[in-house]
């Protein structure tokens, strides 16, 4: 094979002519991951700095790499680096599942929280919580599971339940939107329901889950949460050149030879384990898997939310703001920064969605 | 005369309770242009949407190569046939480049999904249609006749020698209509494309089809050359509309001139 080879380029598209794999290769959809995991790997060593004992950042990432000494070892891998970690995992994971649903649903409202996913992951975490725990029924090494356990089956019964209840010969955008608005509130009120059944020590334990929470993730959640990503990233990866095709309308996508309905329940539903996966571990931190993709989509100027840069980018969102809201007030878990700045972008985002209706 | 890679054999197709094409039979000839006219709601849509295989059929068979179209592999059809819906919509600020880099999807694989032969398919398909100066612009910044032609410029990157082309030339104003049927027609002339559509204007019909399909209440009621089918007898039959059929000064193809109501009042 040549490195170079001779052939009619499409103006406009930037290609870098080596081999046959480069040929669509676009330049901010490589250096915009890279740049944000850079400042990833920044953010995390500075959050993993931070606690009763603060750790300098050169010192942090020497630690990582192998050469601290014994007790910034210690620290570092038993006690900090699970939340950070955590932080980054699950960040990655409501990224790409947020640019899976707004591919899908061509519609950047379209996110596992306003669509009631992770509230379904809510309804089963919080049942367990609080059901379980007052009853005296769950013990430790059950509680420690289950809560996960249940928040992914919560969550992926919320996902099912909205195909099944959006389906209607296909799945039309717009209905599928609100389906899960009204699913998310059900599952918003269930939960406050369970709060209020609840003895109060239950309650407290539960309200710190559902805000969204990094502080309480320990290694024990962390193997679970890698091995789930592990599995369902490579699958989601394979599907996604699907993804492009999706982004038309369905005449437009079969007449390309997409399997338009299987390939999108089969697309939603691994979206919605991830956001599940990722709820059942921390809580749902609002916002991430709504504006990443969005934002991602402007820095690499794709036509669509693109993979790789949501994960990293969800990532980096996720870990900065946990070092922002330890920084700022310590003890206030994340979710309550990303919520507050969740409000204002999606009036940002209705807004200009009807400017653009009107144009 | 061997059997055509398109046909349509007893189909019948519809959406939820109503059927729109019940029991329809078409061959279409191969390396030709065939142009289905008809009154609205006649099924025209439909039946090219169930000959696309973007409608699956409630009964009878759509054929390609002799084989039930819902059977085969939808890669395999996307790769044969190419579909141009009738209103096609893109997100906004998709490039013209990029969605004409989406016909290639039926010749991509998970492991391979851009290659030099899908390269110098989409520069063809917009140097072809004369998109080439576009490519960097946004589709939803063009105009109409423009995004026509960025719309056929996908569906030809997707290297397909049928083509069901859905009323291509709606919304146009009528140079460009002209523009987009001449391009049509030269597909057909150059590469032997076996080309579909559904157009309204009967006059251009007749003037590019080599083959004219009318359909009313979801039936073929005629076909032929446009010479056989445009007749005055067809258009008060079909359309109900009173005209008179002369000879095109330019084409020597049927003119149609519709005599109005307040014409024959005067009369």
């Amino acid at each position: 094979m040549s490195a170079v080879r001779d052939i009619a380029s499409v103006p406009g598209r930037k290609h870098v002519r080596v081999g046959r794999l480069a040929a669509s290769f676009r330049p901010r959809s490589v250096v915009v991951p890279v740049v944000c995991l850079v400042l990833l790997v920044l953010v995390a060593a500075l959050n993993i700095g931070r606690g009763s004992s603060d750790i300098a950042l050169l010192d942090v990432l020497r630690t990582l790499a192998g050469g601290g000494d014994r007790a910034e070892t210690g620290i570092v891998f038993d006690l900090r680096l699970p939340r950070t970690l955590a932080g980054v995992l699950v960040g990655a994971a409501f990224g790409l599942a947020g640019a899976l649903f707004q591919t899908v649903a061509r519609n950047p409202l379209a996110s596992p929280d306003i669509l009631g996913i992770t509230w379904g992951a809510g309804v089963g975490a919080v049942s367990v919580i609080v059901l379980g725990g007052s009853a005296g029924q769950v013990s430790g090494m059950v509680a420690e599971l289950g809560v996960p356990l249940a928040g992914l089956a919560g969550g992926l019964l919320a996902g099912l339940l909205l195909y099944a209840l959006a389906w209607r010969r296909g799945l039309d955008s717009y209905r599928m939107v609100l389906v899960g608005i009204g699913l998310a509130a059900i599952g918003n009120n269930v939960v406050y329901w369970l709060l209020t059944v609840g003895d109060v020590d239950d309650a407290t334990r539960a309200t710190t889950w559902i805000v969204g929470n990094l502080a309480a993730v320990g290694w024990e959640a962390i193997g679970p949460l890698a091995l789930a990503l592990a599995l369902l990233v490579p699958v989601t990866i394979a599907g996604v050149h699907t993804l492009g095709g999706l982004q038309f309308g369905d005449d437009t996508a079969r007449g390309l030879g997409i399997r338009v309905d299987g390939a999108r329940a089969t697309l939603l539903l691994l979206a919605a384990a991830l956001a599940a996966v990722a709820t059942a571990v921390a809580g749902p931190i609002t916002f991430v898997a709504l504006a990443t993709p969005q934002i991602a989509l402007r820095l690499v100027r794709s036509p669509q939310p693109p993979i790789v840069g949501s994960m990293v980018l969800g990532a980096l969102l996720t870990v900065s703001a946990d070092l922002a809201v330890r920084t700022v007030t310590p003890g206030l878990p994340v979710g309550v920064l990303t919520a507050i700045l969740g409000a204002p972008y999606l009036i940002f985002l209705f807004l200009r969605t009807r400017k653009e209706a009107r144009a | 005369m061997t059997t055509p890679r398109l046909q349509a054999e007893h189909v019948r197709l519809g959406y939820d309770e109503r059927i729109v094409v019940d029991g329809l039979t078409l061959d279409v000839a191969d390396e030709s242009v065939t142009v289905i006219i008809g009154p609205n709601g006649c099924g025209k849509s439909t039946l090219l949407r169930g000959m696309g295989r973007l409608l699956r059929p409630r009964g009878g068979s759509v054929l390609l190569d002799g084989k039930r179209i819902d059977r085969l592999p939808t890669k395999d059809v996307a790769k044969a046939v190419g579909v141009l819906p009738q209103t096609p919509s893109a997100p906004a600020g998709l490039t013209v480049g990029d969605l004409v880099a989406r016909g290639r999807q039926p010749h991509q694989h998970w492991y391979r999904q851009w290659s030099s032969g899908d390269e110098e398919a989409v520069a063809h398909a917009l140097s072809v249609t004369g998109m080439s100066a576009y490519a960097d612009r946004a589709v939803d910044e063009l105009s109409g006749g423009q995004r026509q032609r960025a719309w056929i410029s996908m569906t030809l990157a997707q290297e397909t020698s049928l083509l069901l082309l859905d009323e291509p030339i709606t919304y146009l104003d009528l140079a460009h209509q002209v523009d987009v049927l001449d391009l049509v027609h030269r597909l057909h002339t150059e590469r032997g494309t076996t080309v579909v559509m559904v157009l309204h204007d009967l006059n251009l019909a007749a003037r590019y089809a080599d083959t004219l399909v009318a359909m009313h209440d979801g039936a073929v009621v005629s076909r032929g050359t446009p010479d056989e089918v445009l007749t005055e007898d067809l258009l008060s039959d079909v359309f109900g509309l009173d005209a008179k059929v002369v000879s095109d000064p330019v084409a020597g193809t049927p003119l149609v001139l519709p005599i109005s109501a307040h014409l024959r009042d005067e009369a």
